[in-house]
């Protein structure tokens, strides 16, 4: 295996994201339906990615904000379930996701009598994100070196190569896989162990974690190999 | 890196604080402005205080103003408080003209110091009116608003929001206190300070000594509520609390700790209510404190088994961040700020009665393990989520965001 010096190094950026309020705010499924219908894309991006960089105390359950609501303040867990999966891959643009959600939540209004309610203090506040990305100064030249770097990555560093990245590649990948694609030599096996992660049921540092661990275990194979 | 990024890197990691200085880096020499109505007592003044230090050894040159009023003054400001906060209040028309003519009279002693800033933060509605009285000023202006102001009484911000409707920002502490405005309004919660004084490792003996200054048994269990004494703090509703637990547990010793604020008329009425409540108990140690205890208070939280916020309206609470970093579990009101730290039945309890306060007091004073164990998960929540350097950074981000326009995504070279 190749695995020698690259060409085009992998500069590691970081980023600092701001959380802005827009004001909609939903108090039972119909709202949550109207405004999803109505809100900036922006704001579908913060709550699917960019609340990952908000306080949040525990892993999280649900992989977006709509599904969590609806289970802790509409207690809906059918709709919950539903929104549960939505997968953002499936999309190619923010209002591919914005119908899948829709058509959820339109189908879920069909089937009930009665529209579920938050209480007064629990209603849906729709938020939207601005984000400023810098690059750290640091740039690893072959993938042993980024394997090497991944330990000691901010967890915001981790949002945005990992994360965020999947909505600026146009075919929803992270930046260490484009990258690592990019190079001479064959990288399948750790480029698809990096594919198996899944970054919506850990928290930024456990995911740090797992991508270490991703790697470590390559790099073991490719030594005993 | 200086001596105090040093010290800041020691606890939260080297890579915070290098972020720190990347995202200040195209913001060094921008003169920045923090207005508000009191230098000592409450938790805005405490923020300033720590967060001034941090932003000029960024090399971001950042000044503090007082806004300068009398009585009058703070008793109409005291009454946007209240009113923001949801109770019915009436302001008669002279109180209106007299907080509008004393912004007036701040704005021409201020006028220099703000006019040439780049950026200005006005803290709270006590100064909000000297934006639209500085017609000439050339920077960004932001109206960092502290309160919970979920549900305000609509005569009370309608009058208000004449005022910060011209800002370029507002901050909120959380989503739900957003309120319709005609400019971008970022949510930033508040933090605190590791490095001071409130907050550092205390020796043991520090910690001994506040028993016997206060007359506490250390030998019995002791619960305590630090905050000014304000209604909205709830310190009668602790008290009741208290009793109802101590039919349980009947060592049970509460410290209600606090002290006025320069901008809080109410405090001594509320402290005479406070006084009555107690009614000579002498389990129920009622402390006026200066504004610079900060020592003592540091070590109150941490002889304390749990500390209470029983607030029923609370814009962040910062007490409850202290005692949380202190290891200790909380049982908070559910309400406002406090609901973004108290992760109920993880790093404390919310509550919504004085009963229900005694249910969770007897049940973490029946469970030392189990309090043990929320307390070391409040510690570490509040180190990812509300130390003073997380705090920073957004200040920055949002003054970045500020100087690049709106767009979306703004990559720094």
């Amino acid at each position: 295996m190749n695995n020698g010096p690259t060409i085009q190094p992998f500069r590691i950026h970081d980023c600092s994201l701001a959380a802005i309020a827009t004001g909609r705010r939903a108090q039972n499924l119909r709202e949550l339906r109207d405004h999803i219908r109505d809100v900036n894309a922006d704001s579908l991006y913060y709550h699917f990615w960019g609340s990952r960089l908000r306080p949040k105390f525990d892993e999280p359950v649900y992989n977006n904000d709509f599904a969590s609501w609806a289970h802790h303040a509409l207690r809906d867990e059918i709709v919950a379930e539903r929104l549960s999966v939505v997968d953002p891959r499936d999309h190619r643009t923010l209002e591919g996701l914005r119908q899948e959600l829709l058509d959820i939540v339109d189908f879920r209004l069909d089937e009930q009598e009665m529209v579920p309610w938050s209480k007064t203090d629990e209603q849906f506040s729709f938020i939207r994100s601005q984000i400023v990305v810098f690059d750290t100064g640091v740039s690893v030249r072959t993938p042993r070196e980024l394997i090497a770097a991944i330990p000691g990555l901010s967890t915001s560093s981790v949002f945005y190569h990992f994360i965020d990245a999947r909505r600026r590649t146009s075919d929803g990948r992270d930046d260490f896989t484009v990258w690592l694609e990019a190079q001479q030599g064959d990288f399948a096996a750790l480029v698809d162990g990096l594919a198996e992660v899944d970054h919506y049921f850990v928290t930024l540092s456990s995911l740090r974690d797992r991508i270490t661990e991703v790697a470590t275990r390559w790099t073991g194979v490719e030594v005993t190999s | 890196m200086t001596a105090l990024l040093e010290r800041y890197a020691a606890i939260t990691g080297g890579d915070v604080v290098d972020k720190l200085r990347r995202l200040a880096r195209p913001l060094r020499g921008m003169r920045v402005v923090h207005v508000n109505s009191t230098r000592a007592g409450g938790g805005v003044a405490e923020i300033l205080h720590k967060l001034l230090p941090l932003l000029n050894e960024l090399d971001i040159p950042t000044d503090w103003e007082i806004i300068e009023g009398d009585a009058e003054y703070y008793q109409c400001t005291k009454s946007f408080h209240n009113g923001l906060q949801g109770e019915t209040v009436t302001i008669p028309d002279a109180l209106l003209r007299h907080f509008e003519e004393t912004n007036r009279r701040n704005a021409e002693r201020l006028s220099d110091t703000l006019r040439d800033a780049d950026v200005v933060f006005i803290h709270d509605p006590q100064p909000a009116p000297l934006l639209r009285m500085l017609p000439r000023r050339r920077g960004t202006w932001v109206w960092r608003c502290h309160i919970d102001v979920r549900r305000p009484y609509r005569p009370v911000w309608n009058y208000l929001r004449q005022w910060v409707a011209d800002y370029d920002a507002s901050i909120f502490s959380l989503s739900d206190f957003a309120q319709p405005l005609p400019h971008p309004q970022y949510l930033i919660p508040p933090s605190i300070d590791p490095l001071s004084e409130k907050n550092i490792d205390l020796e043991a003996g520090e910690i001994d000594a506040v028993y016997g200054r206060f007359g506490i048994d250390r030998a019995r269990p002791m619960i305590l509520q630090v905050s000014r004494y304000d209604r909205f703090k709830d310190p009668v509703g602790v008290i009741q609390a208290y009793r109802i637990a101590k039919r349980f547990v009947p060592g049970l010793q509460l410290v209600l700790a606090g002290g006025g604020a320069d901008d809080d008329p109410e405090g001594e009425a509320v402290l005479r209510e406070v006084h009555a409540a107690a009614d000579g108990d002498d389990d129920v140690h009622v402390l006026l404190l200066p504004s610079d205890a900060h020592r003592v208070i540091n070590a109150l939280q941490r002889a304390a088994d749990i500390v209470l916020q029983k607030s029923t309206r609370e814009g962040f609470g910062l007490t409850v961040t202290e005692a949380m970093w202190k290891g200790k579990p909380v049982i908070g009101g559910n309400t406002g700020g406090i609901r973004l730290q108290v992760m109920n039945h993880h790093t404390g309890f919310l509550v919504s009665t004085p009963e229900g306060a005694a249910l969770r007091i007897r049940y973490l004073l029946h469970n030392r393990e189990r309090r043990e164990h929320m307390g070391a998960l409040a510690r570490e929540f509040v180190r990812d989520n509300f130390l003073l350097t997380r705090h920073v950074g957004e200040y920055l981000t949002l003054m970045l965001l500020l100087k690049n326009g709106q767009d979306n995504r703004v990559l720094l070279r």
